[in-house]
């Protein structure tokens, strides 16, 4: 099948693989066919008609024009596209889809980038001969971010095969016949499947049209930039659409390697947040309780005086989704005062692996390679809500390559593919896993790894899972954001690293933001030091960092109540700090609460960098929109603070210089994510009931948090205490019922509801949603009664 | 419609499905998904949908469609797909007897729009409406497959042809 065939496009000699369609061929040469049906990455349907060609093999016409979207090519294939029989059968095919298409243009948020407006001005009659009347459907009505306008629909159908294909979840399709067709749910319901803003993109009509744009702006008005997703550890490529200064929207990048050709919602639609009302505009200072405003340099100075008093006993806490020119910065100024107590693990709580940790942990293979993984280990991961390109990676390899995949979490998840999942308390997903390394033979090294694995009873369904690692030629075990949450995180990895070692698969880490990875690159860490390199000097981690209060805490874009894994113990030790320097694009009670000074920094889109991804891709980005206010690129701020406070090395011009200076330092890294020895830690005792603190799809960082569209997605930011039935039952609870929440001194107040995707001994209460920032740990002991 | 990959299947319990339908349909339909391959048990959509609506008199109501999705693990959209197009599938109460006058384009030609006209002005009736005394529901369908003696009326399982006004009085007239 290597064999490449020349084929004659509107003779034009073209190269093609056997069996390609010609469609294909022709987009590859750049020969223009219209379309409609047919998209590179779903199944052919055929339907719409549009691509018809006319052609014929050697020497032989075909009877009559054929679709080129679904006519293989094979030697001798001689294509004519624009030949007086192809053009007329593309001119028929164009007006019996207009029949039923509105001429409603000019209030159509399509019109100016609509394919069929494009295609019926190239191929199409210039004056309608239909003067019957026009069919009219009923709007669907699907959720808060995707509009409807359903007379538009031609019924090209890609959105239903994006469902079923792309997403793994059925909910549009195609009901009724020949003139009835209607694209639709036929039961109500929002969709609320994570990719599903693409199919506004796939939509080659405004049938399906983005919500939150929905009247906004004209096509014809928006300049094009390129951007980066700002949210998860994919870097997925983005075109940001801009009028006047203002985001408009955002379109996906094609990226092969990283997005393909989509995008999650996350990243779509969380551009809504730059705008949200609570941005910082300028430098806040905080005077007798209340906020009172403060030119920039006083503010630069007053932070430079209070920093410099703290000296060593500054910590600063760092978004894992800031650039890394900042994160670079960040530390060099920590580093400079004399601290090492920087850190962007925010949500992590066992710290005990830090000795023995890989330098650069990563994703251990490359992002296209996950889904031709025979075998994919899934440990701690709510992966469709953590990094939804990914979980359509790990799909791809589910289905097309039928790899087994197993998950071992602490509740159970809806997914779109086969996966065999190990459910249960956090000290059952220890057990989970050392049964695993157990079936495989593994004894693992000294330690209390040996411990578990010796102490573990496979069961029938471990020895499978084992099995099929095994038999799996390539496979990677992959630890999640849940395992880094868990109180034995340490053990996790080791356990993790064991099974991958008995099972000869790739051991990886998932990272917890848009620029995790490159947290060690920038030196980010308390014992890493830029270049990935063993700190000379290391610092304390977060857990020490809050448990003894610092004279001073720098806050970069972090929101104590939602971003840390312990807002509680976190609020505390803010508040007994002399000074709390936030720089953050957003206002937000948390902050509020604990800062002595704001300084407005800019957001996605507002500031250039650049981030790394899981896979270690180096990708950066330029500023599209000028902040808004006084607020300032984080690395400038920076950069002025560092000057202000003597030390060496702030006089780059410009992040590309930062930039620069961190590549230099990263000369000859090579990421390994082997771990440095033996992790002798304990297992944390078991509790009566446990906290699974998961944080939702649309609650990770400041920016999505404040996506209005995105809030209204149902669950989004859902505060409840999630129960089995039976565990309800147990404490004397049903559905409905007002309950305490208490972890230790923390506390909060919610509502029972039911899921049998709780494991018993557990109660899922989300993190990072309005209601959680009074609680605890995230993955901890709980105690929750009838209030 | 072909999808990429095989069908896209909803798994649903097998205790779940033990309380869907009664034994009879259950076996009915069994018989049917055993005819295809493991993983295509929703090639058995068709039959399923038709033993089932036989069984609830006549027609299908939404949950019972549903019933079927989860019988045959597929999703319930694809369900809907297959009910809404093929015309002997009634997806609201009808009556006992059902007058389905093809309207595809044989009959057409021969006459079904007088037919079709006919029923209207006579017992005012639109399509898909049953008549006053509740007797028969009168249907416009697409082609039955019997060209030859178009116009083609299907009244329960029985194909009557070459109908004219009159003749079809006559056959609605005996109709129990």
């Amino acid at each position: 099948m290597t064999d490449k065939v020349t084929i004659d496009i509107d003779g034009r000699a073209c190269a093609a693989h056997p069996g390609e369609m010609v469609i294909a061929v022709a987009d590859r040469e750049g020969i223009p066919i219209p379309r409609f049906c047919y998209h590179k990455k779903l199944s052919i349907a055929a339907n719409c008609r549009m691509c018809l060609v006319e052609v014929e093999q050697n020497g032989r016409p075909f009877p009559k024009p054929v679709p080129a979207c679904s006519t293989p090519v094979c030697a001798g294939l001689k294509v004519l596209t624009r030949s007086p029989k192809a053009l007329e059968a593309q001119k028929g095919t164009m007006e019996f889809l207009l029949i039923n298409h509105p001429l409603d243009c000019p209030i159509c948020d399509q019109g100016g980038e609509c394919e069929l407006q494009d295609v019926a001005m190239g191929y199409g009659r210039d004056v309608s001969r239909y003067i019957e009347g026009k069919r009219v459907v009923q709007d669907e009505n699907l959720g808060a971010l995707i509009a409807t306008d359903m007379t538009r629909c031609i019924h090209c159908t890609r959105c239903v095969r994006f469902g079923a294909e792309i997403a793994g979840v059925r909910e549009l399709g195609a009901t009724g016949r020949g003139e009835h067709v209607r694209i639709g749910t036929f039961v109500e319901h929002a969709m609320a499947h994570e990719l599903s803003g693409n199919i506004i993109d796939l939509c080659p009509v405004g049938a399906l049209t983005s919500k939150p744009y929905r009247f906004q702006a004209r096509a014809w008005e928006l300049s094009q930039f390129e951007g980066l997703a700002p949210h998860d550890g994919l870097g997925s490529n983005l075109h940001l659409h801009v009028r006047r200064n203002q985001v408009m929207r955002v379109h996906p990048r094609d990226n092969e390697a990283i997005n393909e050709t989509w995008i999650s919602d996350r990243d779509r639609f969380s551009y809504e947040g730059l705008y949200s009302e609570d941005r910082l505009l300028s430098p806040l200072v905080k005077k007798e309780g209340a906020w009172q405003a403060i030119g920039w340099s006083d503010a630069l100075q007053l932070a430079a005086t209070q920093l410099k008093a703290a000296g060593s006993q500054l910590g600063a806490l760092i978004s894992p989704a800031a650039t890394l020119e900042e994160m670079f910065l960040a530390q060099k100024l920590v580093r400079g005062l004399g601290s090492a107590d920087i850190e962007t693990r925010l949500r992590q709580q066992d710290f005990r692996g830090d000795a023995t940790d890989p330098l650069l942990p990563w994703l251990g293979l490359a992002i296209a390679d996950v889904e031709k993984q025979g075998a994919i280990l899934l440990v701690g991961s709510d992966i469709r809500a953590e990094i939804p390109l990914l979980a359509h990676r790990i799909r791809k390899a589910a289905m097309d390559s039928q790899a087994s995949v197993t998950i071992i979490n602490p509740y159970g998840l809806a997914l779109t593919f086969p996966a065999e999942q190990f459910t249960g308390t956090p000290t059952a997903n220890l057990g989970d896993l050392a049964a695993i390394a157990k079936a495989l033979g593994a004894k693992g090294g000294p330690g209390s790894v040996k411990d578990l694995i010796a102490h573990a009873t496979p069961s029938d369904r471990h020895q499978a899972s084992a099995q099929a690692l095994l038999r799996a030629e390539s496979g990677v075990v992959l630890l999640g954001a849940l395992a880094a949450a868990h109180p034995d995180y340490a053990l996790l990895k080791a356990l993790a690293s064991v099974v991958a070692k008995a099972a000869k698969l790739e051991l990886g880490f998932l990272p917890a933001a848009a620029n995790a990875t490159g947290a060690a690159l920038a030196g980010a860490l308390p014992l890493v030091e830029p270049g990935a390199r063993a700190a000379a000097t290391p610092g304390a981690a977060l857990d020490a960092m809050l448990a003894e209060a610092r004279k001073a805490y720098l806050l970069w874009n972090v929101e104590p109540g939602h971003d840390l894994i312990d807002p509680t113990l976190a609020g505390k030790a803010l508040a007994q700090a002399d000074f709390v320097l936030a720089c953050v694009s957003h206002r937000g009670d948390s902050v509020e609460a604990v800062a002595d000074l704001m300084l407005p920094i800019a957001a996605f889109a507002e500031t250039s960098g650049t981030l790394v991804n899981a896979e270690l891709t180096w990708q950066a980005f330029r500023g599209v929109v000028p902040p808004p206010g006084e607020a300032r690129p984080g690395w400038k701020i920076l950069r002025v603070l560092g000057n202000l406070l003597n030390l060496e090395g702030f006089d780059q011009d410009s992040s590309l210089q930062v930039a620069d200076e961190v590549r230099a330092l990263c000369e000859g890294v090579s990421p390994s994510n082997a771990l440095r020895g033996h992790v002798k830690a304990k297992p944390a005792p078991q509790a009566d009931l446990w906290r699974l603190g998961n944080v939702p799809l649309y609650r990770l960082d400041a920016l999505v948090r404040r996506a209005p569209a995105l809030q209204r997605v149902p669950g989004a930011g859902c505060f409840s205490v999630h129960l089995h039935p039976d565990q309800a039952t147990a404490l004397g609870l049903v559905a409905g019922d007002a309950v305490t929440i208490s972890q230790g001194e923390a506390s909060a107040r919610s509502k029972v509801a039911l899921s049998e995707a709780v494991p018993l001994g557990c109660a899922r209460i989300p993190a990072a949603v309005a209601g959680s920032e009074t609680l605890g740990v995230q993955i901890g002991p709980v105690v929750v009664t009838k209030a | 419609m072909s999808f990429r990959s095989a069908p896209l299947t909803v798994p649903v319990p097998s205790e779940v499905k033990a309380g869907l339908f009664d034994a009879t349909i259950r076996a009915a339909i069994d018989a049917h998904v055993a005819r295809y391959p493991a993983e295509w048990k929703q090639s058995a959509v068709m039959p399923a949908l038709t033993l089932v609506q036989d069984w609830n008199g006549g027609w299908l109501s939404r949950e019972l469609m549903d019933d079927v999705a989860r019988y045959l693990d597929m999703p319930a959209i694809a369900v809907y797909e297959v009910a809404t197009f093929y015309n002997m599938y009634d997806l609201e109460p009808t009556a006992k007897n059902k007058v389905c006058v093809c309207n595809s384009i044989s009959c057409m030609l021969n006459g079904s729009e007088e037919l079709i006209a006919h029923v209207e002005h006579k017992y005012g009736l639109k399509p898909g409406q049953t008549s006053a005394d509740g007797r028969f529901t009168f249907k416009e369908v697409e082609c039955l497959g019997a060209c030859r003696h178009a116009p083609a009326v299907l009244v329960g399982r029985t194909y009557h042809e070459g109908l004219t006004p009159e003749a079809l009085d006559k056959l609605i007239k005996g109709l129990g």
